[in-house]
This record gives structure tokens, sequence and C-alpha cells, in this order.
């Protein structure tokens, strides 16, 4: 039964051999992509083992002078309390690597089963799903974030939430369209004939099938997640101090711009740029691997 | 430069803006020394003082455009710099003024030929009628004024059209000072009276958008959420003439914009700018930075003692010797401000704020909290409000680096400014806390009445001791020349250091930054820019 | 006239659709604005005000009934078109959205406009020449705009075009002190300028409107682009394109009018979730450039919980993203011939 089913998903996914064949292509063809993955094993280290990487720790003021521009002590100089910036970008990547995967995860596991449901059971479920996809989507997202934390309270926890559901309709809509093209498949047809009951056919053998330009979706949505965090601790409402957190560090040293101490907001500002950058590029890539019409 | 039809266009823009016909050229004037602009970082939400839910930065409109009785006089600071004078009554609408033996009845003669904008002299009625209003209306102008012993309508009495009656309950040193304070405004009562309507009989409503008084300045424009045009009345009895023809008070919320602004000569003043700002571009050529110390006010760390280990007084002590004092008002007050640690260990006079006899010694600290039971210390937050961020947030990572060397492990809590008010000033719950309280009234009573008495506002920690209320009672209404003044005051202040629930971190500074084509401004205790001070160079 | 009808109907059944989605964000902003936490009615008594005069404030708020009857009070408002009044500023709500909704539209419909003037020829560029360095470049510059946070990079501009060079005029909202609005039309001071004929205003108030509008347009280049790039990429492989070629027409032609005209489709449709995705940004760059939108207007009501006003803003907010969807969905009946005939 089960080989029966095997062999028509094969159309939709390529032997691992192949896919890894692709992957090689597509990464010769796009030296880019090849570079954001690069950079994204480098931010995992970093996350991982920073706090054991950097010079000092970034919560100890007084390291140095305040306020001092980048030297040979301070790479990228000391902040106003006489912390040491270099070690706070770097200790900053498991924090913010944190909130985004975790804020994407959820919203991939809420979004997708909703947008499951809604898709191949259709009917009421469809309806009212979509009409509360409809009515998130209905905010301006970052407002809708920004109401959120100021009404749970800004903790991490919070933000993860917030970030969570301002994406929960991408991943719902996109798995509903997805499923729902499926729902009447050959192969689909044929693990029902088989005997499997409808939720094993839809998580077993349509979902996997969804996965591919999920996986898109999920690049890009992290990096939003980090800038989105980033824009609530301009406006007050981040994550507390004093954790080192690229978005709290680029909006405190915001301030610091128009006085000339540069050094406070560029690095962290480049970190959070390079992160978004790398899984926006990634985003891309997983596009190029998973399009079908590049797949010929 | 021809603005045509800049009636026609002002008009119809602005909603809800109370418009002069006197205003028609804004354009040219911005351009000579006629006119100031000024930023600022918060926002005038109503032109009514009395109205509830008028917030701070709408206080100046009171100031500007309305006339009290009196006012304070100038004097001059250490550094040269131009402060009001608490010590100093002036006439402001009232030419003189009476007080009688027993200091239970004051009695004002209003200036001859004082008029209101629209020409109506100023009479006792329109006194009686407002000072009522101030009294009647509920919420911040009435606890203002009850702080002068003005809590009834009945106390106002019109004598004739020029002179009014005050009548107190006691003799209080406070009355006088608090009819100088913004709240005790004179308004314009035929025009208030014909916008009252049975449901608003004050005329709220109208007054909110519609200013109707005796003062410097009218307002020509005002664009809510963006910008207030003062327009000046040249009528104006209630003191020198004005500098300027016209000031624009600009909105701009960004701190790093205003300072821009201001460091590229585009405005003549922004008001209130931070510590880090003022220091610096006090050495930019092109700007003024006057920065004053801000009268009774100390910015400090407060201790609940609702909470366990602070009952002890010992744990408070061993908190206030573990703080590093010095860097916080390196690195929160970059040091503007006048510190408030490391003074002599009695209390030798009664100016207020005064040092504390604390310093950072971590020996004392720990030890404190070995008597105490406490050597290895507790958990606790240490909250402090969102809106004072620029000067809390560095004073907390210090506090709680100090902290962390005698055991105690602080979580860091920003609260947001709108929950700031119930959680730590009404409900009194949080444990560690940063504050910033300072008194309108300038004696050190008036400052332990509303810090050191059980449920009064700004007592954010529950501090209870018979003693001190019952000193504070005894002195708030005695003069200060009394026999019994200086003693029960310099107890005041042994009680508050010995038993240090309010650990004091240093004394402010106001700051604000001014272009070289501006001079004459004044510190005023309500910390809002007096406009009618400033003049062209 | 049939398929005219048919047109209509689904304009009309689009509609109907909405107005579950309306109200549900009536009922989700109406429970998150009475989740925010502290006490209006204490924050705006004062720092001085006694127990009675909260209570006061209170009653005159409306708060001091359950949460039930606030809620059929504030429809039994809105339906007279009134939303309460704007504590944090004092006035009608209304009369706050009907004075900045302009402003914020000017900026984000700028920035689009901006927006979409650049990135559909990069798109366009990328997709005809795949996979070559200019390709990567237009990647690589429009995902880097979209990796900044809008207020680092509103900062960044102001520092440098403002506060070094001086090229740009001093953030202070719309329109310079020098000069006066032209009379007000249509709120938008640039169309209205020039309604008036007054060329000075107009080119002030472009001059205060450059840096946001550049800050908001390059966070907004990536998806704009993306889109063309991969919808040209599309169209140029599809059949009709193929077919087009085949029968001898001019490269550029087939690119113009074929593909070109088809690839337009989807990056209309992605106009919407950009719409969203700016006003959002707005928020943070309003702040930045001290603009008078209903962005900034709405962070302060959220701060202070100004249960009106944050009502108010998302309303119309919410009102404006229907509208845009009708809108596109008309856009799009109108440049495909097909979507009126399927069923």
């Amino acid at each position: 039964m089960t080989s029966l089913t095997t062999t028509v998903s094969n159309t939709e996914i390529a032997p691992r051999s192949s896919l890894w064949r692709h992957l090689r292509h597509v990464v010769s063809e796009n030296p880019v992509t090849g570079v954001a993955f690069l950079l994204f094993a480098m931010f995992v280290v970093l996350a991982v083992f920073g706090p054991y990487l950097v010079p000092f720790d970034p919560l100890q003021t007084d390291t140095g002078p305040a306020l001092q521009s980048p030297s040979a002590a301070h790479w990228f100089g000391t902040d106003h309390l006489g912390r040491d910036v270099f070690s706070r970008v770097v200790v900053a990547t498991r924090l913010d690597l944190l909130i985004s995967v975790s804020a994407v995860a959820i919203s991939f596991v809420l979004g997708s089963v909703m947008g499951c449901f809604a898709g191949y059971f259709g009917g009421w479920t469809d309806r009212i799903t979509g009409r509360l996809v409809d009515t998130i989507m209905a905010f301006p997202l970052f407002v809708l974030a920004m109401g959120i934390v100021a009404a749970a309270g800004n903790t991490v926890e919070n933000i993860v939430y917030a970030t969570a559901i301002i994406n929960l309709p991408f991943y719902a809509r996109m798995a509903r369209a997805e499923v729902s093209i499926r729902r009447n498949a050959g192969y689909v047809q044929a693990a029902r004939l088989a005997g499997n009951s409808e939720l094993r056919v839809l998580f077993g053998h349509i979902f996997p099938n969804t996965l591919p330009p999920m996986m898109v979706q999920i690049s890009l949505n992290m990096g939003w997640a980090i800038l989105n965090a980033a824009g609530l601790s301009f406006i007050g409402l981040g994550v507390q101090p004093p954790a080192p957190e690229w978005g709290i560090m680029v909006a405190e040293g915001a301030n610091f711009i128009i006085s000339g101490e540069w050094w406070l907001v560029i690095f962290p500002g480049l970190a959070l740029m390079l992160a978004v950058f790398t899984f926006n590029l990634i985003g891309d890539g997983l596009r190029d691997l998973v399009d079908p019409q590049r797949r010929t | 430069m021809n603005r045509r039809n800049f009636l026609k266009g002002a008009t119809s823009l602005t909603v809800g803006a109370s418009l002069l016909p006197l205003f028609k050229s804004l354009p040219a004037a911005a351009a000579n020394n006629e006119t100031a602009v000024v930023v600022i970082g918060g926002t005038i939400n109503s032109l009514d003082i009395h109205r509830s839910g008028t917030n701070r930065d709408s206080y100046q409109v009171a100031i500007n455009c309305y006339d009290r009785l009196v006012s304070f006089g100038t004097k001059q600071m250490p550094d040269g710099s131009l402060s009001y004078d608490y010590d100093n009554v002036q006439p402001e609408l009232a030419e003189s003024w009476e007080i009688s033996e027993d200091g239970t009845e004051m009695l004002f003669t209003i200036k001859e030929g004082a008029t209101f904008w629209d020409g109506k002299p100023v009479t006792a009625h329109d006194v009686k009628w407002s000072l009522d209003r101030a009294v009647s209306l509920g919420g911040f102008p009435t606890v203002q004024m009850k702080a002068g012993r003005l809590v009834s309508p009945d106390q106002f009495q019109v004598v004739d059209d020029r002179t009014f009656r005050i009548t107190l309950p006691f003799a209080s040193k406070l009355a006088l000072p608090d009819l100088a304070t913004p709240i005790p405004i004179v308004i314009n009562s035929e025009v208030a009276k014909a916008h009252a309507t049975p449901d608003d009989p004050w005329a709220t409503e109208y007054l909110h958008r519609n200013p109707a008084g005796s003062g410097a300045y009218k307002v020509a424009r005002w664009d809510a959420g963006q910008q207030l045009v003062y327009e000046r009345n040249d009528n104006w009895s209630g003191g020198r003439v004005p500098g300027f023809q016209r000031v624009i008070l600009r909105e701009v919320p960004a701190q790093s914009t205003r300072r821009a602004l201001i460091e590229r000569g585009s405005v003549h003043a922004s008001v209130n700018i931070p510590n880090k700002d003022a220091k610096e571009l006090a050495s930019k050529p092109g700007v003024k930075v006057v920065s004053t110390p801000i009268e009774n006010c100390i910015y400090s760390l407060c201790t609940n003692v609702d909470f366990e280990p602070f009952k002890d007084k010992r744990v408070r002590q061993a908190i206030a010797w573990a703080i590093p004092y010095q860097k916080i008002f390196e690195q929160a007050a970059y040091e503007q401000g006048i510190p408030m640690w490391g003074g002599t260990s009695t209390v030798d006079n009664i100016q207020w704020p005064q040092k504390s006899p604390y310093n950072q010694n971590i020996e004392k600290a720990r030890a404190l909290m070995a008597e105490a039971g406490y050597a290895d210390g507790f958990e606790v937050p240490l909250s402090f409000n969102l809106s004072h961020a620029d000067w809390a947030e560095p004073a907390a990572l210090q506090i709680q680096q100090g902290l962390a060397e005698i055991g105690i492990r602080t979580t860091i809590e920003k609260i947001p400014g709108a929950n700031w008010r119930t959680i730590a000033l009404v409900e009194k719950k949080l444990p560690l806390h940063l504050e910033n309280f300072g008194g309108w009234l300038n004696t050190p009573d008036y400052y332990f009445f509303w810090a050191y008495i059980k449920g009064n506002l700004f007592n954010s920690y529950n501090y209870d001791n018979p003693e001190m209320a019952k000193l504070v009672e005894d002195t708030l209404d005695m003069a200060v020349d009394h026999p019994d003044y200086a003693p029960n005051v310099t107890r005041m202040i042994e009680l508050a250091f010995d038993e240090i629930p309010r650990i004091p971190l240093w004394q402010p500074t106001l700051n604000v930054a001014f272009n070289d084509k501006v001079e004459g401004y004044e510190y005023w205790f309500h910390r809002q820019m007096d406009i009618r001070a400033l003049k062209p160079v | 006239m049939t398929a005219a009808l048919e047109k209509l109907r689904k304009v009309a059944l689009r509609l109907l659709q909405a107005v579950p989605t309306v109200f549900g964000i009536l009922v989700v902003c109406f429970l998150l604005t009475r989740a925010l936490p502290g006490d209006p009615a204490a924050y705006f008594a004062g720092d001085m005000a006694d127990a009675e005069s909260i209570e006061e404030v209170r009653r005159t708020m409306g708060l001091d009934q359950s949460l039930p009857m606030q809620f059929v009070s504030y429809l039994k408002d809105l339906a007279q078109g009134n939303l309460g009044m704007a504590i944090s500023t004092g006035q009608p709500v209304t009369a706050e959205l009907a004075n900045r909704l302009p402003a914020s539209l000017e900026l984000t419909l700028g920035a689009l406009v901006l927006s979409f003037l650049i990135a559909v020829p990069l798109g366009v560029l990328a997709a005809t020449r795949p996979n070559t360095w200019i390709d990567h470049l237009c990647r690589f510059l429009v995902t880097a705009g979209v990796s900044l946070p809008t207020f680092f990079t509103g900062l960044a501009l102001m520092y440098v075009f403002y506060y070094l060079l001086d090229w740009a005029p001093a953030p202070m909202g719309r329109l310079d002190l020098m000069f006066l609005p032209p009379e007000p039309i249509t709120g938008f001071l640039t169309i209205d300028a020039i309604i008036a004929g007054d060329w000075e205003v107009l080119r002030a108030a472009l001059a205060q409107l450059a840096l946001p509008t550049i800050t908001l347009a390059l966070f907004t280049l990536a998806p704009i682009a993306r889109m063309t790039r991969a919808a040209m990429l599309q169209a140029i492989a599809s059949e009709f394109v193929r077919t087009a070629r085949a029968a001898g027409l001019s490269g550029r032609r087939v690119l113009v009018t074929y593909a070109f005209r088809n690839a337009l489709l989807p990056v209309v449709t992605t106009l919407g979730m950009v719409f969203s995705f700016v006003l959002g940004a707005n928020v943070l760059v309003e702040k930045v450039f001290a603009w008078p939108g209903i962005g900034s207007f709405a962070v302060e009501a959220l701060v202070v919980s100004d249960y009106a006003a944050v009502q108010g803003f998302v309303l119309s907010m919410a009102l404006l993203f229907v509208a845009l969807n009708l809108l596109i969905d008309v856009i799009y009946t109108l440049i495909d011939p097909r979507v009126g005939e399927e069923a």
C-alpha cells in the first residue's frame, strides 16, 4: 500500500540525490545563495558558542571608558555605560535567533494546521479560518504587534507571540492554497482508497508536499521577525534591558547618531542587517530550489 | 513674500484651532527676529489647564496666555542664569494685597486698566468665577488649590469690582505662593459663561480650544499634535512687554531630531533636552545651554517597606551604602545636576534637597546585610518608568551591579507611562523603583508631606512613621521664621536619612538649549517654557 | 451586459464578505484596547489627582460600565459617525483622523510610487538577464534595502542629508515654517499646491517628503522587485511569448506588450500586501521625521491607553484595507480579461 503512494508522490518530492544535485546546481549558478548558507552557518555558530568567544561579559559595565570609539581593546567601541559593544553584538545573536526561530516556528505550526484543515475540509472550517485570517490581515501588521505587546507586557515571550500571530496568516493562506489544489490529486485519492484516515492522508501525504514553498516563507519571515523586534524596541516595547539584543541596541544607538557616536548603532545595525539579509537570500535561494520551473 | 490667502487657508485647515484675526503673515516673520521657534518633545492636548486630561506640556498655555493675581520675581543663579524667586511674590493682575494680622484674610486690589484680550476690564467677578472653577472641577486643579488651603468657593469673595477677598481656615505660608502657580488663572468669565451649558457650567468644552485670558500671549493657531502659535498681546498689563511678536511651538517627538534642529540652528530653543545633549551642546558654537537644578526635586531609589526584606531598616541602609553614586552621576546624569550623596553624618542645616550621609561602601553594606540576616541576599525586581528611560535606565543598570556585590539580585523592569502611575503611585506595589518627585512649592516640609506621609501619592514605598507624620502636620502651614520651623525640618531630614526608604541619587537639572538669537530665559518651578521672558538678542 | 452585471455582482459579494471582517476587527480592537494595562482614567486625571477625580474621569470616559455595555455604546456612537474623543490630543478622533490620514497617505503613496518606479524596472532588468551579475546586483540591492530597520535608515538619511550636507530641509513635519499650507481640497499638500498653482509650496512640500519617502521606498523595493522578476520570468517562459517571438515580433515589443503586461498582474496583487507593510513601517518613520500622520498618533495613543484614539485608528486602517483590496480586485478585473469569465 505504502509503496503505491510513495511512487505517486515521487512526482512531487524529488529523490534525495537529485535534490542534492539540484542544490549544487543552484549554488553554482547563484553564488550569492552559497554565501548566504555560509553566513547562516556562522550565525548558528555564534548563537551557540558566542558567549564563550567574546572578550568581555556583555552585561559588565565599565569595561573601559564610556563612549569610546573602536580600538584594539574594544573592537566595536564601548557604549554609554562602558560596556563592550563587540561582546554585546556577538552574544545578542542567540537571543535574536531565539526570538525569530520560535516566533516563526509557532506561526508555522499553527498556521499550517489551520490552513491544512481549511483547505482539506473546506466548508465552515474554511470560512471561519478565512475570516480569522482576514481579520488579522486587516491590521497593519506592525501596529497589531505593537498592540499585543503593549497589552500583554513587553517580555521576550510576548514579543515572540505577537510576531507569531502577525505571521500566522501567511502560513495559513499558503497551506490552504497548497492543500486545496492537491486535495483531489491522484495520489491522494489512492491513499484514501488504501484505507488511510482523513487526518493521515492530510498530514502524511498532502502536507509534506506543501513544505517546499513553506520553507521559502519561513526564511523570509525569520528576517522579518528580527526587524519586527527591532521596531518594537524603537518605540520602547522591546526586550528589557540590559539583555543584549540587536534591535534594542540599534534603537538605543539611534539616539547617538546625531551626537557622533556612530559605532553604537552601526555595528548592531550591520549584524541585524546581515542576519535579515542572510535569511532573505536563503529564502530566495530556496525559492529557486523548489521552483518547478527552474528544475528543468 | 506675499502669502495671499492665508486667512482663507488657515481657517479651513486648522481643525479645532482658535484663530484670531491678528495673525496675518506667518512666513515673513519666520525669517526675522520677531518670531521665535521653540521645539518640544511632548504634545499640547488642551488650552485649558483646569480640564481633566490636560497634560503637563499644556500647562504652558496657562502660563503664557493667562494671568494670575500674583507671580514670582526673578533672581540670578550662581552661574549667571535667571530663575524665578520663590521668596519674592510679585504683582501680576493684582497691583497690591494686604494680609490680615492673623494671616487668614487676603485682600487683593486688581490693577487699574487690566483688560482681557477682548478689551473687557478684568474684575473681581472674573477672579471669583475662575477660582471657583479651579476648586470645583476636581482633579489636578482642585488638588493644587488645596495645597494652598483653598478648597471651597465660600472662601472667595467679591468686595467690589476691583477688590477681592480670600479667607483661609487658618494661616498658611503656602497660600500666597500657591496663587502664583499655573492653576489659579483668571479667565474672562463673560466669554466663558456665554459658552457654558447646563451640562457644562464651567465651559470646559469651549475653553479647551479657545483661551479667554488677559495674558501676554494669545493663541493664534493650534494644530493639535503639530504646533501652537502664540501671538503677543500688546496691551498686556501683567508685566514687561515680551520680546517676541510671535512664538511658534513645534512638537517634534524624536529626541535626535530635536537635537539636530537646535544644533543646526533651525530653531531658537529646544526645551528639556537630555543630560547628555546638555553636556555636549554646551561646547558647540552657536548653541547655549542653560541647566538649572530643579528645586525641591531629587531623583531617588525607593525601597518599598511592604517588601519583606525592606521592612528592616538595616537592609535599606545597606542598599544606600551599596550604590555606585559617582558612576550613576557620570553615566545617567552626565554630571548635570547636584550630587546628593556623601554629606556629613549630622544634619546641620535645613537646606533642601541636601546630601545624604551615604556613599558607596561595600564593606559596610555587607556588614549591615549580614546583621539583618540577609548575608546571602535576595531577589527583587528593579522598576522604572519607561518615559524616564534616558536617566533611569543607566542608573538602574549601575544600581543592579552595585547591589549584586551585596548579594541582591535584581531584574530590571521598564513600565510604560500609562501603567506607572497606577502601579507605582496608587497601588504602591513596586518593591524597588526609581522615582523623580519634585514639589512645586519650594519648602522642605511640602516635599516631606507628599513623599513621607502614609497614603500620599509620592510615598510610593508605604513609609509610615508617626513621628514624621506629626512633624509634617505641625510644620506644613508654619511660617518659615517660626522658632520651631528649623528644628522640625532638621528632625524630618534626620529621620529621612536614618530610615532611608527613599535613597537620594542626585538633584536633576532642567536643561534648555538656545541658539544665539535669543536671550532672557528664566527657569520656573513648573518646568515649562515661560516665553514671556524671551527676547531677541 | 451580463458580463458587466456579473462583475457588479462580484463587487457586491466582495463588499459583503468584508462585513464579518470589519466586525471582527471591531471586536479584536475593542478587546485589545481594554486589555491594555494601566488605568487610563488615572492617567488622564493627572499626577496629582485624588480618588474622587479619577472616578469622575472614569465616568466621563464611560469606563465605569461593564465591558459589553461599553461595546454596545461604542457601536451606537460609531453608527452616528462618532469615534469619541482622543484624550491624548484633546481632539475628536474623527477630526484627528481627517487631519492626519492625508499626511500618512501622501507619504505612503509617495513611497509606493517611488518604489514602483524603481523596483519594476529593476525586476524587469533582472528577469531579462537571469543569473548574470546584473541579476545578482539587483537582488543584492533590494534585499539590503529590506534588511534595515526603517527608523535606522531614516535617522541615517537625516544625519547625512540634513545634518551633514544640509541638502534636505529641517525634519519638522510636512511643510517648512516659511510656507503656508495651500487651501486644503484633497488634504495632500502636493496636490493642493498644484491645484492652487503655488509652485513654491509644492517644492517645499516635496522637499519635506523626500527623506521619509525614500526611507519607506527603500524598504518596499524588495517585494515589488522580486515579484516583478518572478512574474516576468514566468511570462517570458510562457507559450504566448514564445509564440509572439516565433511570429517574428521584435524582442522589445514582445517584452513590453506581452510579457510585461501579463507580469503586472501579480505585481498589482502584491501591492496590497506591500501597502500593509508600509503602513506599519510608517509608524516608525513618522516618529523620526515628526510627520503628523496617523501612525505617530496611534503610537502615542497606545502608550497612554487612549482607547478611543486607538480604536479609531485601527478601524480607519481596516476600512482602508478593505477598500484597497476591493480596488485591487477591480484593477485586476480590468487588466485581466479572463477574470470576469471564470465561474
